[in-house]
């Protein structure tokens, strides 16, 4: 997959300066005027056009589908604890608890990860160690999400019972975050899986902002006498919004990330303090319960939540790339995993 | 430069204890993979088998395969590919050759923020516009899922491959006299077409594992299916659905599919990789 260069000139811009002016700038007509090209254009256009009208028959379409749950509940809809298909009581506030906290929680582990690995990759490995471990790293991002589930329910959950939690518990017991029974399914180990999955994605965006600052700056701190360590930190910092966008960039893809977390979140509409309590996500909730959801307000409501992940991961994602934008823009860097 | 020599001491452990941590991300992510692809295969090989890779899904304690799963996430990529890939292509040529204005910074823009979008989002909105109206889940309705995810994959990658090309071969084209069109299609495309193709696999390799978007659309099945009007198996949700089942000998049976669906997609990460070096 590829990073985003916006900047880079168009090779359709460099025809001549008659292909600059108006007819050429136009988006349907072509600068030679012919038929042929006209249509060809307009063919193209179309197709991209296309995706604009995605996004918003996207929007459009599971607005309507929800209008039910959203006259019916309003906003409260958001603040709602209950969730009750019985009672055709909805509320999302558990599973946007559950989202918010898995994805926190992933953030804190694979942020110093992704980190050390893109300053690994780009500032401190020579170029035969860096390929491969780049490649290898960027196959964890090729692994699907159900296969981390199955690893996460037959793996990772009972490496985290017998292991990880137990001495945390310990030591911990007295914050009520590290309280309450361990069973290796709940928020923690989904936490843990979103940080795997979520740190080749961070450190693949990271490298290619670390690429793109500027040599000189290196030079120039080495030249001071700098240590490699200290001219690192003046990388980072050239970087460091391109970095923060490279980060929420993870957490948009952990707010979405369904399969995996859903099969070792435990999936029970509670908000605990507890870290190894089970507690239910978003996009866990939709995969759980939409081709079960009898009723037209559950329905609705499932669809509405669906609607607010769309929306959240969208504007995540925007953010992020404008981020990462400002960094990488007018450099050639490689196109790599993003 | 330094006074004495203790500052300086300081500064050489730092930057050591900092480039050894460095190593160690590097390490943990890289023992990470290594785990679970060890573990898949360990588990995996242990129940796969010929006949399981040709059977249909049985109850518990009668054995059953994987062989309509297969076939059904072959039907679905096939499917995805046919309407996504050219899309996708089209939408590539646009952004590198005509999208040098605002409607081309808008789609590219978008089109990125599209490909963070999760998937069982996708799912849900293919489920309003599909399923809903035919009133079942269906072949057709996976399909279409996929697409809709690889198409603003391949158009990124369409994008980028075909900058690649240098414009002094446009130039030529166009000073031979030929029209806009014949100069990207007969010219810059075939150029870049091994990139477009490397693009595409990757896409095809990346919904090749897709599950969430599945669940509602096309849903899954038990048997042998050629209708795409009607429910159709896929790996992803097979592994899924006995990965969650309290059956020990389905836990097998979703390792083993693991093997085959880890088989396939590196399989084509790595022949992409090997094809393409010089480029990624």
């Amino acid at each position: 997959m590829i990073a985003p260069q916006l900047e880079r000139p168009s090779p359709a811009s460099e025809y001549g300066a008659r292909a600059r002016r108006a007819p050429w700038r136009s988006l349907l007509f072509s600068a030679t005027g012919s038929k042929g090209d006209t249509i060809f254009r307009a063919i193209l256009f179309g197709v991209a056009l296309l995706v604009l009208l995605l996004v918003a028959s996207m929007v459009a379409a599971m607005a309507s589908n929800s209008m039910l749950s959203i006259r019916e509940f309003g906003f409260s809809f958001l603040l709602g604890r209950n969730w009750n298909p019985i009672k055709d009581d909805f509320g999302a506030l558990p599973f946007i608890y559950g989202t918010v906290v898995s994805s926190l929680i992933a953030l804190l582990i694979a942020v110093p990860l992704s980190l050390g690995i893109a300053i690994f990759l780009v500032e401190q490995a020579p170029a035969r160690i860096s390929r491969p471990v780049a490649f290898l790293v960027e196959m964890l991002a090729a692994i699907p999400s159900v296969v981390y589930g199955l690893w996460g329910i037959f793996v990772l959950a009972p490496f985290m019972r017998e292991y990880i939690e137990p001495p945390l518990a310990r030591v911990f017991g007295w914050l009520p975050l590290f309280q309450g029974t361990i069973t290796g399914i709940g928020l923690f180990t989904g936490g843990v899986i979103l940080a795997i999955m979520i740190t080749p994605i961070i450190s693949a965006v990271v490298r290619d902002v670390l690429a793109a600052v500027p040599v000189s700056q290196r030079e120039a701190a080495l030249a001071l006498g700098a240590t490699r360590w200290e001219t690192t930190r003046v990388v980072l910092a050239n970087a460091a919004s391109g970095i923060a966008g490279a980060i929420i960039l993870g957490l948009g893809r952990a707010i979405g990330e369904t399969m995996a977390v859903t099969m070792v979140i435990g999936n029970r509409p509670q908000i605990s303090a507890s870290l190894f309590e089970p507690s239910y996500t978003i996009a866990s909730v939709i995969a759980n319960e939409f081709t079960e959801a009898t009723g037209d307000l559950y329905l609705s409501a499932l669809v509405e939540i669906g609607l607010i992940l769309f929306l959240v991961t969208f504007i995540v994602n925007a953010v992020a790339k404008l981020l990462v934008w400002s960094v990488t823009r007018g450099t050639s860097g490689t196109a790599r995993a993003a | 430069m330094m006074r004495g020599t203790r500052p300086k001491n300081i500064r050489r452990w730092t930057s050591a204890v900092m480039t050894t941590a460095t190593a160690v991300c590097a390490l943990v992510a890289v023992t990470v993979l290594v785990i679970i692809l060890g573990y898949i295969a360990w588990q995996g090989i242990s129940s796969i088998n010929l006949q399981f890779l040709i059977d249909t899904p049985k109850p518990v304690g009668e054995g059953g395969g994987i062989g309509n799963a297969i076939l059904g996430t072959l039907i679905l990529l096939g499917l995805g590919s046919v309407m996504g890939l050219p899309l996708g292509i089209a939408g590539g040529i646009y952004l590198s050759e005509f999208g040098d204005n605002w409607f081309g910074r808008t789609v590219r823009f978008v089109t990125d923020t599209l490909t963070g979008v999760p998937s069982i989002v996708i799912g849900i909105f293919v489920y309003t516009l599909i399923v809903l109206r035919m009133k079942q889940f269906s072949t057709i309705a996976g399909g279409v899922a996929l697409a809709l995810i690889m198409i603003p994959i391949v158009m990124r990658t369409t994008e980028e491959m075909i900058r690649l090309v240098p414009t002094s071969l446009r130039e030529g084209a166009l000073a031979l006299g030929a029209p806009q069109w014949r100069v990207t299609m007969g010219v810059v495309l075939p150029a870049a077409s091994s990139g477009i193709a490397t693009g595409c696999m990757l896409a095809i390799a990346r919904v090749s594992g897709e599950t969430a978007p599945l669940l509602f659309t096309a849903f899954g099945s038990r048997f042998f299916n050629w209708h795409l009007d009607e429910p159709m198996a896929s790996l992803t949700v097979q592994i899924y659905n006995y990965a969650i089942s309290p059956y020990d000998e389905w836990h097998a049976q979703a390792w083993a599919a693991t093997l085959v669906l880890m088989t396939l997609i590196l399989a084509i990460n790595i022949t992409v990789r090997f094809f393409t070096r010089k480029r990624f």
